[in-house]
């Protein structure tokens, strides 16, 4: 986070980057926090609908300041609308399992069966808390934003915020704890 | 506090669960998507890619009106995007399919397999007396030069044999609009945005006969 700071704050104040820029900048945040929060089935639905409604408002933005925090905004937007048109929550498939044992350093089987217990996610549980949640909660811990921030990009108060996290945080304890 | 410090480290576990690399990749991908879609939609203001050149890439830039912009390799891509940026417009992206005419046409030019380009060029940030003046530029043909007093006279200012050598050496599409082929009246080859090398280059490379390179006099053969 400190990195995108700096190097945005290198440009001139008013200067927006190109496109091409911004999007090689903010392209793999967007994407874990859409992984995340929507799952690898539709991050990349997500991502197209998040950066391709960034390029429409691109040209009428008055300052390249905080571009990280300005397209977060429009993804959190966007995975809400998407969870809210399909009047569902996305569910665990075996995609998922299957993409991230893809995405893994060492092959399950390879594994040091002692540390197999660590690394079983919590993805099922994460996809399955309702959308404002799992959004504030990837917001907070996966990309370590403050309470301020998140209330801004969800458009939502802070005490909302707080709480949305909160309720998050508590549904995944008790899912942990009750594996035993 | 307590129990969301202890639920933190259970989330990170998760979390890093994903290979930082695989995201990346995947990400990567998906920006590629995002090119082509707003290509589709209409969002691709400036498209902009690279060609091939005995000198180097060759940065190459489009807008819908046309090629708007060829940059030599020692100027830095970052600082001629941003550039492009700021006077056109920020929905710049880097697109080969968006430049791929002008890149083959580049490329057979420097392979000696083409005398003119077709492709359209955008002047529309070259305003008056400089647009006329590449206008006239671009009509000279393949292995001919034309003195920068012929190109003041062409415009219909005889005496503005300064501020035509100042139009070409602010041209923005070098090459495609061949400044190159414009020198001295004396026979001196007078200057060149790309260097003075690149210019004998680009007229050896079109034949013209250069009795004595590198700031000797040519013989101008007039059309």
């Amino acid at each position: 986070m400190r990195a995108a700071a700096r190097t945005e704050a290198d440009r001139r104040a008013d200067g927006i980057p190109p496109f091409q820029a911004f999007l090689d900048e903010h392209r793999t945040v967007v994407y874990r926090f859409l992984v995340a929060a929507v799952g690898p089935n539709d991050a990349d639905d997500c991502f197209q609908e998040t950066f391709i409604a960034a390029l429409r408002a691109y040209p009428k933005l008055e300052n390249g300041d905080n571009l990280r925090a300005w397209v977060l905004a429009i993804a959190t937007r966007k995975v809400i609308d998407a969870a809210r048109a399909r009047n569902r929550r996305p569910e665990p498939t075996a995609d998922i399992t299957e993409m991230l044992e893809a995405s893994m350093p060492v092959r399950p089987e390879e594994r040091d069966p002692a540390s197999s217990e660590i690394e079983e996610p919590l993805w099922g549980e994460i996809l399955a808390l309702p959308p404002q949640q799992r959004v504030a909660l990837v917001h907070r811990i996966l990309l370590d934003r403050p309470y301020a921030e998140l209330a801004a990009a969800m458009g939502c108060s802070l005490d909302a915020a707080r709480a949305n996290v909160y309720q998050a945080l508590k549904k995944l304890r008790e899912a942990w704890t009750s594996r035993g | 506090m307590d129990e969301t410090s202890v639920t933190t480290q259970d989330m990170t576990v998760g979390f890093k669960f994903q290979h930082a690399e695989s995201i990346e990749a995947r990400a990567r991908r998906a920006a590629k998507l995002v090119t082509d879609r707003a290509a589709r939609e209409g969002l691709l203001d400036v498209a902009y890619g690279f060609a091939e050149s005995p000198f180097g890439p060759l940065l190459v830039a489009m807008t819908k009106r046309g090629l708007v912009r060829v940059a030599y390799p020692d100027l830095r891509t970052d600082a001629v995007l941003e550039r492009l940026a700021e006077e056109i417009s920020p929905r710049v992206l880097e697109s080969p399919e968006g430049t791929e005419e002008v890149r083959r046409e580049l490329e057979e030019y420097f392979e000696r397999k083409r005398r003119t380009f077709a492709v359209q060029v955008d002047l529309s940030r070259v305003q008056g007396f400089g647009r006329k003046i590449l206008q006239q530029t671009a009509r000279i043909p393949f292995g001919s030069v034309a003195t920068y007093r012929d190109m003041a006279s062409r415009v219909g200012s005889p005496g503005a044999v300064r501020a035509a050598g100042n139009a070409l050496g602010a041209n923005p599409v070098p090459i495609v609009v061949p400044c190159h082929r414009v020198v001295r009246t004396g026979g001196g080859l007078g200057g060149y945005t790309g260097g003075l090398e690149r210019k004998v280059a680009l007229l050896e490379l079109e034949g013209v006969s250069l009795p004595h390179p590198g700031g000797g006099a040519i013989r101008p053969r007039r059309r």
